[in-house]
């Protein structure tokens, strides 16, 4: 019969679906500042693999050109994506959902081996709880990069008010590059969540809308008929 | 069992099934889901039509913006600006021999120092006619940091001059740096930069005429230019013509284009 199984709390549906508009805004408008000074690529042995951005997708992005514009877009969402996550963070401290996320000490062989399930090279997965333990890593370390993301951004910004965070960082040019990389992956991140919200289909995705999942469970014997304690009755 | 569960589950003394409640609830989160997607779409498409700002001293961006920068700018003056925050130095020989050249709007071409004077507006009145020469007799302070462009490049130069605390006590200037702002222009008016006055007063901010070993040359601002460290390198006016005190922000060419005011960093 189905069951209704409470999953996501309201506020971390609230903070996941408020954060999504703010990062895209984030990333669009850091892409606006950063064609002004496109330094950077992945070259290897002399070869460019890839190169920050080919001109093709500056103008697909109409990115040109818009530096001012870009900086003030990202100096007005910085202060809701910064309060925002830390909303967050707070909530999951307070209420113990932190337990569910933050990766135990099994965590990271456990990941080895969600992964190989995952990419149907194991047959089974280890046992979870709320999350695998891939899971825990990836959003355990999201919200450390999205800390990082405010350090690295601050020391940028402010570099001589928080010479201490630059220095921190490895100096200006590092900091610089530190923000760009964890642009870069929340990219990869992105992709890898959407691929595995598509696999695991629609009763997952509806949870973080919702706020629950629907299960088949087998009913567990009972003797007296009587309603169940978590039956409310009609409001 | 099966059956007996699904028969109490439809019986009328009990009116909400699992079915029913997984319907309802589904319903009003997706109903507030949509509306919130819908209000997050709807202020987007409005703070990204949302008209330009009156142009004034600033110009060139959307109004809310605009005000959000302001007030952004509020926040980190009064939260971090210190005038004992010292900008970085480095050792001189890590300066670049070849410095960046970026733009010289309002400073093209050469200045021969013997056609120009710097001109200082005193409230009073009153104008300094000031030479070179001059300036050159006062204390020299000379740094080597880090010049930081709004681009997003940077590089170690070397430059030397007036320590602009220094020039504003020799000319007796007490009464104007207790104003807010400094402003200053090329001699052609072309460029023009304001800057807030705990900014000019920062001990690293120089009225320079040197950098590496040689006098500025026309690049470069010839014959003397704004070197403000706690600023990007749009602040940095080269080719000083005049320079005004006021309470009241002066005008600011990036600024009018839709740049941040203050600039600091």
């Amino acid at each position: 019969m189905k069951v209704i199984k409470e999953k996501h709390p309201l506020v971390m549906r609230w903070t996941h679906w408020v954060n999504f508009p703010i990062l895209a805004i984030m990333i669009w408008s850091g892409m606006l500042i950063y064609w002004a000074n496109d330094e950077y690529s992945i070259t290897i042995f002399g070869h460019t693999f890839v190169r920050f951005f080919p001109d093709w997708y500056y103008h697909l992005l109409h990115i040109p050109q818009r530096l001012a514009e870009g900086m003030a877009f990202h100096f007005l969402f910085m202060w809701f994506f910064a309060l925002n996550g830390f909303f967050y963070v707070l909530y999951t401290i307070i209420s113990g959902e932190w337990r569910q996320l933050v990766p135990n000490r099994h965590s990271f062989r456990e990941a080895f081996l969600v992964v190989l399930h995952d990419l149907h090279i194991r047959k089974t997965a280890p046992p979870q709880d709320k999350y695998n333990a891939a899971q825990r890593i990836a959003y355990t370390a999201i919200i450390i990069m999205g800390f990082g993301s405010l350090l690295t951004g601050l020391a940028i910004y402010k570099p001589v008010q928080f010479n201490w965070l630059c220095w921190a960082f490895g100096g200006y040019h590092l900091a610089r590059i530190w923000h760009f990389a964890l642009t870069i992956g929340y990219v990869l991140f992105f992709l890898i969540h959407i691929t595995q919200v598509i696999l695991a289909g629609w009763n997952n995705f509806r949870s973080v809308i919702s706020g629950f999942e629907i299960m088949n469970e087998e009913p567990e014997p009972i003797i007296e008929i009587k309603p169940s304690d978590d039956e409310k009755p009609i409001q | 069992m099966k059956n007996l569960f699904s028969k109490k589950n439809k019986a009328p003394k009990n009116p909400l099934t699992v079915e029913q409640k997984i319907k309802r609830r589904n319903f009003i989160s997706f109903a507030v889901f949509g509306a919130y997607a819908a209000g997050a779409y709807g202020g987007w498409r409005w703070l990204y039509k949302s008209p330009g700002e009156t142009p004034g001293i600033t110009a060139g961006a959307r109004k809310p913006l605009r005000r959000a920068l302001n007030k952004t700018e509020l926040f980190f003056r009064r939260l971090t600006f210190n005038e004992n925050h010292l900008v970085k130095t480095y050792p001189r020989s890590m300066a670049a021999k070849k410095i960046r050249h970026n733009s010289d709007i309002g400073s093209e071409g050469v200045m021969p120092p013997e056609y120009w004077k710097l001109q200082v507006k005193k409230i009073s009145g009153e104008t300094l006619q000031i030479t070179l020469d001059e300036l050159m007799t006062l204390p020299r302070t000379g740094i080597t940091y880090d010049f930081k462009c709004v681009e997003g490049w940077d590089q170690i130069s070397h430059w030397e001059g007036v320590s602009f605390r220094d020039f504003m006590t020799h000319f007796k200037l007490e009464a104007e740096s207790k104003m807010d702002y400094a402003g200053m222009e090329t001699p052609d008016k072309q460029y023009y930069v304001g800057i807030d006055m705990p900014s000019a007063m920062h001990p690293q901010t120089l009225l320079a005429y040197q950098m590496n070993d040689e006098l500025l040359n026309g690049n470069h601002g010839q014959p003397l230019r704004l070197i403000i460290p706690v600023k990007y390198g749009i602040k940095n006016l080269k080719r000083i013509g005049t320079i005004t005190f006021s309470n009241s922000r002066p005008r600011d060419y990036w600024a009018e284009q839709g740049y941040d005011y203050y600039s600091g960093l």
